[in-house]
């Protein structure tokens, strides 16, 4: 299988807080992760590194083959890895149909155009299909997450902020879409569940460590599991 | 194939061109004195417009009064070290003039958010203002400088300077609104708005912040350079005052007033601030800045996206002044 992120020896404290301790990991291509473990574990910390929002204090990060270790998020962006936040971010002050229409802009390189039309014809017709792909009509003021297709991305908590009700049918729309055009992804959840449902490969993150590395199935039949992250007796 | 666009956008020009067609008779049927306020007043909407395009980006710069100068004695120095007096050339000068200036100090600001923008752009500001005041020699000091009345293109208008002045302001002011209508329909525009809901994203997005508040920032200075000397031509008279933050501040104030949802708030906001202030001084010349700030404070308890809302209605919104961003 071909690996398309690998963090090798990863370490980052925060005071006496090690947020990533060692931290190594190889996720292959198409896979869906998920990634489990109390608060203050590191699990934001690994997207982070990741995602160039922070630099690793030791270790390296390849993507697709390439060292991305201290790379400005966006640049890790223009590679191909997108990453989502805890709390739904959008534009708020843009409708659904411009907030995807200025991610596509950005993703052709054209945000520092400031004389051609945001809205030209070709890329409302990328638009549309996209957002109905989402579940979007035209416009409409639902929550949108505005992603570059076929590369990779990570979610952090993605069902937070979404009511009970809803969570699976955002799950169930986002996923589909998500193997349905092949993006490998990696997503943080408290809501085992979600974890369970979605999830092909589930790391447990424990202090800085990956403490587990298993499919869902497998994982939560551990009773060690069982008592330390569902809380069970 | 291209005919239905193109009517199509002549069908959309149409208000505006009435409009324009409107204000070219307006001279006509006004007093002078009128059409002199009207004049002044389009000048300093482009300045305005270069305070409001910053601000959509949520970036208030109280010192725009340094590009109104820098425009404004671009005019002054051409005039009297190269005796150059043709008006295109001097806009055209003022314009690269203000450019390299905001080229420059934008590398410096782009890097900045909030008050410390604020306070960054007004120390500029103040840095101009006491060249100008120092340097008597070159720039008379405070006695400020005497322009002579542009010619525009050979042609000097004589006795007819204040109606062709007014033109001239007109249509550079046409083209400032149509120009900046297009950046705000663009990919760059709409960045602005992003950078205002959501800078970290933008980023993640794969798009430059900075980059993307430069280049406003050059717009913005252009807007206030070409205003600049757009005064200088009707008044005459530059002053160090021009670069003063007062004189910033009735930008801001001006930007507060007619609100930025759309580019001809600034227009309006401008012309009806110079209507109130001339009205205000001769009603009460000592305490006419009482009247100003009156009428703020009511425009901000309820008007808060400022006259222009007057005209074009939205669904009611929160008080952008009071109301902190959702993060």
């Amino acid at each position: 299988m071909d690996v398309v992120l690998e963090a090798v020896g990863l370490a980052k404290t925060f005071g006496a807080v090690k947020a990533a301790d060692d931290l190594s990991v190889r996720i292959s291509r198409g896979q869906v992760v998920g990634i489990v473990g109390p608060n203050g574990s590191g699990k934001t910390t690994f997207l982070n590194l990741v995602t160039g929002y922070l630099s690793p204090a030791r270790g390296q990060i390849h993507y697709l083959g390439k060292e991305i270790t201290g790379l400005h998020p966006r640049q890790v962006t223009r590679l191909g890895v997108a990453r989502s936040f805890q709390v739904p971010q959008l534009y708020t002050s843009l409708t659904v149909l411009e907030n995807m229409l200025v991610a596509l802009a950005i993703r052709a390189g054209r945000q520092g155009d400031g004389w051609r039309a945001l809205r030209t014809r070709a890329r409302l017709a990328e638009a549309r299909p996209l957002l109905e792909k989402f579940g979007f009509g035209d416009e409409s003021g639902q929550v949108v997450r505005t992603l570059p297709e076929g590369g990779r991305k990570l979610l952090d908590e993605p069902t937070s902020g979404v009511s009970a009700a809803d969570k699976f049918r955002v799950m169930d729309t986002l996923i589909g879409v998500i193997r349905e055009s092949g993006v490998t992804s990696v997503f943080v959840e408290h809501d085992m569940d979600v974890v369970q449902r979605y999830a092909e490969r589930v790391l447990v993150f424990s202090e800085g460590r990956i403490i587990a590395d298993d499919p869902p199935g497998a994982l939560f039949a551990d009773p060690v599991v069982r008592r330390h992250i569902l809380g069970e007796e | 194939m291209r005919g239905a666009p193109v009517s199509r956008a002549l069908a959309g020009a149409a208000p505006w061109l009435a409009a324009l067609l409107a204000l070219a008779i307006l001279p006509r049927l006004l007093p002078d004195w009128l059409g002199f306020l009207l004049t002044v007043a389009f000048a300093k909407a482009m300045v305005v417009l270069g305070v409001a395009v910053l601000l959509r980006s949520n970036l208030v710069s109280f010192g725009h009064g340094l590009y109104f100068a820098a425009g404004a004695y671009t005019v002054g120095f051409a005039g009297k070290w190269l005796h150059l007096r043709d008006a295109v050339l001097l806009i055209l000068g003022a314009v690269v003039v203000s450019g390299a200036l905001a080229a420059v100090l934008g590398l410096f600001l782009a890097r900045y958010r909030g008050i410390f923008f604020g306070m960054l752009t007004l120390a500029f500001s103040m840095i101009l203002y006491s060249l100008l005041l120092r340097l008597y020699s070159l720039t008379g000091g405070t006695d400020g400088m005497v322009t002579a009345p542009p010619t525009i293109l050979g042609f000097a208008p004589g006795a007819a300077a204040g109606r062709a002045h007014y033109y001239l302001t007109l249509g550079c002011l046409a083209l400032a609104l149509a120009l900046t209508r297009r950046w705000l329909s663009s990919p760059l525009g709409y960045l602005a708005s992003a950078i205002r809901d959501n800078e970290i994203r933008v980023e993640y997005m794969g798009a430059s912040v900075r980059q993307g508040i430069y280049r406003t920032y050059l717009l913005s200075g252009v807007l206030g350079g070409l205003g600049g000397c757009l005064v200088a031509f009707s008044v005459g008279h530059i002053a160090p005052e021009f670069s003063y933050w007062t004189q910033s501040g009735d930008f801001v104030f001006v930007t507060v007033l007619g609100g930025y949802a759309s580019v001809f708030a600034p227009v309006m906001g401008s012309v009806v601030f110079e209507l109130v202030r001339n009205y205000a001084y001769a009603l009460s010349p000592y305490t006419w800045q009482m009247s100003l700030g009156g009428i703020l404070l009511l425009i901000v308890l309820f008007l808060p996206r400022g006259l222009w809302s007057l005209l074009a209605p939205r669904a009611p919104v929160s008080n952008p002044w009071t109301s902190s961003s959702k993060r």
